[in-house]
């Protein structure tokens, strides 16, 4: 019958789809945050190269990217990540917790808390700066339009509130009810959330959008590396926080999928020589020494404050302030 | 429709029943008592205060409002077109009837990023309006606009043949007894074509209702603003909140089976008046 | 013509209360300039919101010229993005058609009782927001769910992999075969059926040689509409899709992706690609119809 043929072809399409998969070499798939993209692109084919001639075998590394909490949610529930490379320790801390797949101590495993480069936030403006933009509490004067993404699904943008939230406390000498007004006017000051720091940056950047980007440092020059001086301008705020990604071996998954090797020796890349190299060039600071001070010319100085000086933990960060009914939530609740 | 009432001699009954039930009960049914089944481990005032909390009901409002006021102007404007269509011949007729059935036919990721692009500030249309201070794109007005294009063809296709059976005969009496065209149209047209009208309504609504795609390219996706509840339920599955997400679905799948029932009541009005005429 | 009673009541109401002098000319079409104000209102509507957002897709897609675009089109993720569409496509098509014609042939040939609770339940999908879709199969066979421990015991993917994306493609496209082919059915009666059964053919060669031959551009309406929401479909498969490059990324999600990557062009010149296979199901849709058209004629 025509429609059990139908049925067949699909059924022999679906099985050699898959079974091309299986015979395939090796594969480990690394499941990202959103700026990230162009980074990876480049260390993977490094990456892939390097294992070649180091052992042989021909790998293929495939990509996932997304906002990090919808990534590490995506791992929880079963996505077959091999390592994680995610904008913060909370998200990699939910994998651990919910699923099981990591043990707890998973930070402890590789330098710097499994941060194998930093960044940090910086403000994009238009080029010439038109509406005077020289540090945080410009973000709050009326009519400024603040393109931040929604803290609640997007990692950065978690790091881009606290960025602000440190300046306040500072600025109102630890005063917390000021610092909660001071956010509660930036936020009011943003006319879009996107749901990932990439949607905000498209917004910016392509949509003529908003008058500034709260933004990660590698993300703001990269577009004026691709869309130039004439258009964009880097603002360094007097304080922003060091943001740390995080990296991790999913480990149940490699068991399963038989790559340990490779996922151990992927991110041990990323500390390498080499792996520091690709990541300065993509405008993440290094973590290697060396590498920053060749590269120290490219990344401006900035007092930077980390996520212990403003919360004991990421726990604790998440709990006041984005958990539903947290400082965020009221923000918007009793405008 | 009695002739079918004594046993039938066809065979398969038993088969075809059978497969029918068995293939909707593994797509459909069970996958959706589990959503029922995994809220069930939520208290009633948990449930409650998970789905009337301030920014779910924010959500509601926008996501309800928005879907009606499109369907309100699908409904105006589907039956001018539907109209326009069966009455008036114009060039290029036979093309726009086809392309009707577009934003149908095309997927709603590629509506989204298309509508962006055209009522964005320096878009198509965004170019004329930003600077009379009208913003469409990352507003509500934009969530508007994007539930229009998608429940576009759902009263232009539910009145058409509605108003190609209309005899003429009672229209010509109408105008012999010295009716105007417009009085013709309000009490012999409309009352005819109006459960057709009030489906495609339905049915315009009940899809914009849980739209996903081409709005969340278009909204602003603040919380209290431009938030729309399937994104809702996207939100708090990022922040691990299983729970939280599948109680607004719950919510979101009861007000689908009501529209539902509702779509079929009118389907079954329209039956029951051709029966009767 | 025969009329409900009421209707003729009202008509005679009016024609002696409000009009009794205007019995000269009747008229059974408006008046040229309002059939010309009507027209047009109704295609600036339609230009404004098909003909602009059509003409959109394809002029952001070019920008860059046909180089760029097929350049777009042709890369490997694209090309997986097109083949895992059609597998996805390729196998809730079938399944749905089967389905189809096994419900139509329950619902219209036979009675029984609950049958407007089962049309309705098979409507069911079309109302359910395909975000919901996507969640009851994650809650399910994801790993925190039901069968999401068994399955990964026993080496067997289904969200985030191929037969995921495929379930959440048959979820969203489960009526519109069976919606096309109930009325038709309906319409159709048994007569035939059963004079071939008297006859002595069997059930099989009864639906292969009567039914089916009878139902044949209904099955093929429906089967375009079916395919037509399966290739595009967003939200449902968004959800337990995964987003891996190459592996798991519809055509659909593939837009967004580029379109994340500041990738403008590409990502509209897929989406022209969706765009132009949405035209074809329209003409093709458009060509079924006057087929059934003349069909019913006959």
């Amino acid at each position: 019958m025509k429609f059990n043929m139908w049925l067949s072809v699909g059924l022999l399409m679906f099985i050699v789809a898959n079974s091309n998969q299986a015979l395939a070499d090796r594969t480990i798939l690394n499941v990202s945050y959103d700026p990230t993209r162009e980074l990876y692109q480049a260390f993977n084919q490094e990456f892939i190269r390097y294992w070649q001639d180091k052992t042989g075998e021909k790998i293929a590394i495939r990509q996932s990217h997304g906002g990090s909490s919808k990534q590490a949610r995506a791992i929880i529930d079963g996505v077959p990540a091999d390592v994680a490379t995610l904008a913060l320790a909370y998200d990699i801390d939910a994998i651990s917790e919910r699923s099981g797949l990591i043990p707890a101590g998973w930070q402890q495993r590789l330098p710097n808390n499994s941060s194998p480069y930093t960044s940090t936030i910086v403000l994009l403006v238009r080029a010439g700066n038109p509406k005077k933009i020289k540090d945080w509490d410009d973000l709050i004067k009326p009519g400024i339009a603040v393109m931040t993404p929604n803290p609640k699904t997007s990692g950065g943008a978690r790091w881009n509130y606290l960025a602000a939230w440190g300046f306040a406390l500072k600025k109102y000498n630890g005063d917390e009810s000021e610092a909660r007004h001071f956010l509660a006017r930036l936020y009011k000051n943003a006319p879009i959330l996107d749901s990932g720091a990439r949607g905000s940056a498209i917004n910016f950047i392509q949509r003529g959008i908003g008058d500034v980007l709260i933004s990660w440092e590698n993300e703001a020059f990269l577009a004026l590396k691709e869309y130039g001086p004439e258009k964009f301008e880097i603002i360094i705020p007097s304080i922003s926080i060091l943001t740390e990604p995080p990296v991790t071996v999913i480990d149940k998954n490699t068991d399963k999928h038989g790559t340990q090797d490779i996922a151990q020796a992927y991110l041990e890349y990323l500390y390498s020589k080499k792996g520091q190299e690709i990541v300065a060039r993509h405008f993440y600071r290094p973590s290697d020494a060396e590498t920053a001070r060749e590269y120290a010319h490219q990344f401006p100085e900035i007092n930077l404050f980390t996520i212990n000086d403003v919360a004991d933990s990421w726990q604790q960060a998440q709990q006041i302030h984005f958990s539903d009914g947290g400082l965020f939530d009221k923000i918007y609740e009793y405008q | 429709m009695s002739k079918h009432k004594h046993h039938s001699v066809l065979p398969g009954f038993n088969l075809a029943l059978g497969f029918t039930l068995l293939y909707l009960s593994l797509v459909v049914l069970i996958p959706l008592s589990a959503a029922f089944i995994h809220t069930a481990k939520l208290t009633w005032p948990e449930f409650w205060n998970t789905v009337t909390a301030p920014r779910v009901v924010a959500s509601y409002r926008l996501t309800f409002g928005a879907s009606f006021a499109a369907a309100v102007v699908n409904a105006f404007f589907g039956l001018l077109v539907a109209w326009v269509l069966v009455r008036y011949p114009f060039p290029g007729k036979r093309l726009v009837d086809a392309l009707i059935d577009l934003p149908f036919a095309l997927p709603t990721s590629v509506a989204g990023i298309t509508l962006t692009a055209i009522y964005v500030g320096n878009g198509w249309i965004g170019q004329y309006l930003e600077p009379l201070g009208i913003k469409v794109a990352f507003t509500p007005i934009g969530v508007f606009v994007a539930l229009t294009f998608i429940g576009l063809p759902f009263v232009v296709r539910t009145v058409q043949p509605v108003l190609e059976d209309i005899e003429k005969e009672l229209e010509e009496a109408a105008a012999m007894l010295g009716a105007t065209r417009w009085q013709t149209f309000r009490r012999i047209i409309f009352p005819t074509i109006l459960p057709a009208l009030t489906t495609g309504f339905a049915l315009a609504f009940a899809r914009a209702i849980g739209e996903y795609g081409s709005v969340i390219f278009i909204a602003g996706n603040i919380p209290m603003v431009s938030e729309i509840t399937p994104l809702l339920i996207i939100t708090k599955l990022e922040q691990y909140d299983y729970t939280g997400a599948t109680a607004i679905a719950v919510v979101m799948l009861i007000i689908s089976f009501v529209l539902l029932l509702i779509i079929n009541l009118l389907q079954w009005w329209i039956r029951h008046r051709k029966a009767i005429a | 013509m025969v009329d409900s009673p009421s209707q003729g009541n009202r008509i005679k109401f009016m024609s002696i209360t409000q009009s009794p002098h205007t019995f000269t000319a009747p008229q059974t079409q408006e008046a040229p300039w309002a059939r010309w104000v009507l027209t047009g209102l109704a295609l600036a509507f339609l230009s404004l919101f098909l003909l602009l957002p059509l003409a959109a897709v394809f002029s952001e897609a070019l920008k860059k010229g046909w180089e760029v675009y097929l350049a777009a089109i042709t890369e490997p993720d694209a090309l997986a993005a097109i083949q895992l569409t059609l597998t996805a496509a390729a196998i809730a098509i079938p399944l749905n058609l089967i389905f189809g014609i096994a419900a139509a042939w329950a619902i219209a040939k036979f009675e029984f009782r609950g049958k407007s609770i089962l049309i309705s339940l098979i409507d069911l999908p079309f109302s359910v927001s395909p975000v919901v879709a996507g969640l009851i199969y994650m809650l399910i066979f994801g790993l925190q769910g039901w069968l999401g421990p068994w399955l990964r015991e026993h080496d067997i993917s289904i969200i985030f992999a191929v037969p995921g994306i495929v379930l959440a493609t048959i979820f969203v496209t489960v009526p519109f075969i069976a919606r096309e082919l109930i009325p038709l059915m309906q319409a159709q009666g048994t007569e035939e059926e059963e004079a071939a059964i008297i006859l002595g053919a069997s059930g099989w060669q009864t639906l292969w040689y009567i039914t089916l031959p009878n139902i044949k551009w209904g099955l093929l309406y429906g089967t375009i509409l079916c395919n037509a929401r399966a290739m595009g479909e967003f939200g449902a498969v968004s959800v337990v899709s995964g987003h891996i490059r190459g592996l798991t990324n519809t055509l659909s999600l593939h837009v967004e992706i580029l379109y994340n990557e500041y990738n403008f062009v590409a990502a509209f010149a897929v989406a022209s690609l969706l765009a132009l296979l949405a035209l074809v199901t329209l003409a093709l849709k458009t060509f079924v119809e006057s087929r059934v058209a003349q069909k019913i004629s006959r």
